[in-house]
């Protein structure tokens, strides 16, 4: 029984509640680091990281933590996690960590991670949370990744850098084809993210009133 | 008179060609949550901007005399002059940010209590708006000075109120449309704000 409910915890935010289509979580590094596959998966993979630690460390001091202080004790755990993988990160892909800027800092400010350790993490076991913190990771990452296959698929014609669009079909070499350069800039995230959004809530029936 | 041109014209730039919100995403969470009323969106405009204008050059000071490889040469004491605590920047702007909003909010409450009846309820969320932790972010990686950063700092926030009351009032007048079940509120809202940020990429062909 346990078990099921665990298995619940980690697909749920996948699937039916993720965090950005549905809980609206997280949203300005999903629009921000998403013009390229690589920057999003590198994404995605520091804050799955970020969220499972935080949610871990946030269940296993929740009898200790005095509610009063419990955000500036959520932040600076989360904050601790964001500067290792920081760290981490200029150390060996230093070039993804270039690209993606500021945006490393702010996984300290993103909403999923303060919003899972304050829904969930506060009240439930630790291996729960982790649980739901890589579920919900999970779920972000898929959206990131999916974000980020369009936009460099339509925007430069190629995937993680490697050329999909045949070279023969471009104007430049007699064909008809052009990239959509929309897609690299700011609005070309944001139609995407929103037909996406469309896409998730006609899939699983769910209407805002 | 050039420095007062150069700062006039970065003001302009970062309120309308490098928006925040809409050119670099920060603050979206709150943007898209608070947007469905005008007045509460003006509320938390203005106390982006004013917490925006304290909080970077505030945390440009920090990063110029505590965290700087060699900012604590000024101490004197010998072995500080060249310690870099960069690494510490997102633990030491948060705790500043976290500590300026709670500081804002009792001196509001003493000084102004008209003002902090509006503000009131949007400074704690201010906390955790990416968009203020950004600036401060951006005010590292740009290398701004001080005056600099502190014209950063208020335009940013004049950028995101600019862009909250926008969505704010279109979403005012969405309610009698008849929207697809599925794009309602979320949906809608983000492809309403890609129009806002393409009509806003007009400006980028400003040259200041």
């Amino acid at each position: 029984m346990a078990a099921r409910k665990n298995i619940k915890t980690l697909t749920e935010p996948v699937g039916i509640s993720n965090p950005i289509t549905r809980q609206v979580l997280g949203i300005c590094s999903a629009l921000a680091v998403t013009v390229k596959l690589d920057t999003a998966l590198v994404m995605s993979g520091a804050l799955i990281f970020v969220l499972v630690g935080s949610n871990g460390l946030v269940s296993a001091f929740r009898n200790l933590i005095p509610s009063r202080v419990r955000i500036i004790v959520m932040l600076t755990i989360i904050a601790t996690l964001v500067i290792f993988i920081d760290q981490v990160l200029k150390a060996f892909l230093f070039d993804i960590s270039k690209q993606l800027s500021v945006f490393v800092g702010l996984i300290i400010t993103n909403c999923i991670v303060l919003g899972r350790a304050e829904a969930f993490a506060l009240k439930n076991g630790v291996l729960p949370s982790m649980l739901d913190g890589l579920g919900n990771g999970l779920g972000y990452g898929m959206i990131l990744v999916l974000v980020a296959t369009f936009r460099e698929l339509l925007g430069s014609g190629s995937l993680l850098g490697i050329p999909v669009v045949p070279e023969m079909l471009y104007t430049e070499n007699g064909g008809w084809y052009m990239n959509n350069g929309l897609m690299l800039l700011a609005p070309g995230a944001f139609f995407v993210l929103g037909f996406l959004i469309w896409a998730q809530r006609a899939m699983t029936n769910y209407t805002e009133e | 008179m050039d420095t007062t041109l150069h700062l006039l014209s970065l003001a302009v730039e970062t309120i309308f060609i490098g928006n925040i919100l809409l050119a670099y995403f920060l603050g979206m969470c709150s943007f898209l949550a608070i947007s469905r009323k005008v007045e509460t969106s003006m509320g938390l405009g203005f106390a982006v901007m004013f917490v925006n204008g304290i909080t970077v050059p505030l945390n440009w000071l920090i990063e110029e005399y505590l965290l700087k490889p060699g900012a604590l040469q000024w101490s004197g004491i010998a072995g500080l002059g060249n310690v870099d605590l960069t690494f510490l920047n997102f633990i030491v702007f948060i705790a500043t940010i976290a500590a300026m909003v709670q500081l804002v909010e009792m001196v509001l409450d003493k000084v102004s209590p008209t003002l902090y009846q509006s503000l009131g309820i949007f400074l704690p969320l201010i906390a955790v708006n990416c968009a203020i932790l950004g600036s401060s972010l951006f005010m590292v990686e740009r290398e701004f000075d001080f005056m600099e950063s502190a014209v950063f700092g208020v335009s940013a926030g004049a950028g995101f109120f600019l862009a909250i009351v926008t969505l704010a009032t279109i979403r005012y007048k969405l309610k009698y449309s008849n929207v697809p079940s599925g794009l309602r509120g979320l949906g809608i809202a983000m492809l309403i704000t890609g129009l806002i940020s393409m009509a806003y990429m007009s400006f980028s062909g400003i040259n200041l």
